[in-house]
């Protein structure tokens, strides 16, 4: 579990995100993919959530490696889910691409988000082959 | 100089040519300090041409994006122009997946191709010493 409370904590993220996807012998290709989107994704939470938690865990789905990122803040929750995945929406200092942009270079994304009661996303890439 | 703490990126004065990078330990303070600082040397140097070699960033995420277009404009203002050179292929993927194009932002394949895009060459062949000039 990695905490995402002040700047110094997004490149920790990286770090232990890019260590992650080493373990599970991803392509250089699918590290970036994954490490972009945990950046986006733990900028969001440290932006909008007020901070909160990154967990990786590894996967093995018919032989095959994973990773799933967990993100927990406990911010105000996402209003519209819908909109916060248009691209180029944005409340914060981004481009509007963190939210629509992270599900695109994952294989699998669910996000579940109350307001006022933070927000969780989890999401998992698969190895290529 | 404004005296101001930078993160640290040196920025080297080529005639009218500022060259400079972007380390891949970048946090997001230290990019907009690193805008701030690069514009500031622009006008104060008379830069007409600057080249940011990416080619250390293993990832370039919305916010990294945002700051080069950023500095690409404000270079743009000041009559500048930017080449931004180096991306790594996984980078230049990501970025596509992600949805950006870097709007604006002139690119090269890495710095030297960068350099010679703003105007300087490097001979085809090493000088061998003097009075081979003959060509002009």
């Amino acid at each position: 579990m990695h905490p995402v409370r002040t700047e110094e904590d997004l490149l920790s993220v990286r770090h232990a995100v890019r260590a992650a996807t080493l373990s599970a012998g991803f392509s250089i290709i699918d590290q970036t993919r994954v490490v972009t989107a945990a950046s986006e994704l733990a900028r969001n939470a440290y932006i909008h959530g007020g901070g909160g938690t990154l967990t990786v865990d590894h996967l093995v789905r018919h032989g095959t490696a994973g990773l799933r990122l967990t993100i927990r803040d406990d911010g105000p929750g996402i209003g519209d889910l819908d909109q916060a995945f248009i691209d180029g929406f944005t409340t914060g200092a981004g481009l509007g691409h963190g939210l629509g942009g992270a599900r695109r270079l994952m294989d699998e994304f669910e996000v579940h988000s109350e307001p006022g009661a933070g927000t969780t996303v989890i999401a998992v890439r698969w190895a290529s082959r | 100089m404004n005296g101001r703490t930078s993160n640290g990126v040196p920025i080297l004065r080529l005639g009218d040519v500022l060259v400079t990078g972007l380390l891949n330990e970048l946090d997001d303070k230290s990019a907009v300090a690193f805008t701030d600082e690069l514009t500031t040397r622009i006008s104060s140097d008379g830069a007409r041409g600057v080249l940011v070699d990416i080619s250390r960033l293993e990832i370039i995420d919305s916010f990294v994006a945002r700051t080069l277009m950023e500095l690409t404009t404000m270079a743009r203002l000041l009559g500048a122009r930017v080449i931004v050179a180096g991306m790594r292929p996984p980078v230049a993927i990501t970025l596509v997946e992600l949805g950006l194009q870097l709007d604006g932002v002139e690119t090269a394949l890495n710095a030297e191709l960068g350099m010679a895009a703003l105007g300087w060459y490097q001979s085809a062949q090493p000088p061998q010493g003097g009075g081979r000039d003959t060509d002009r």
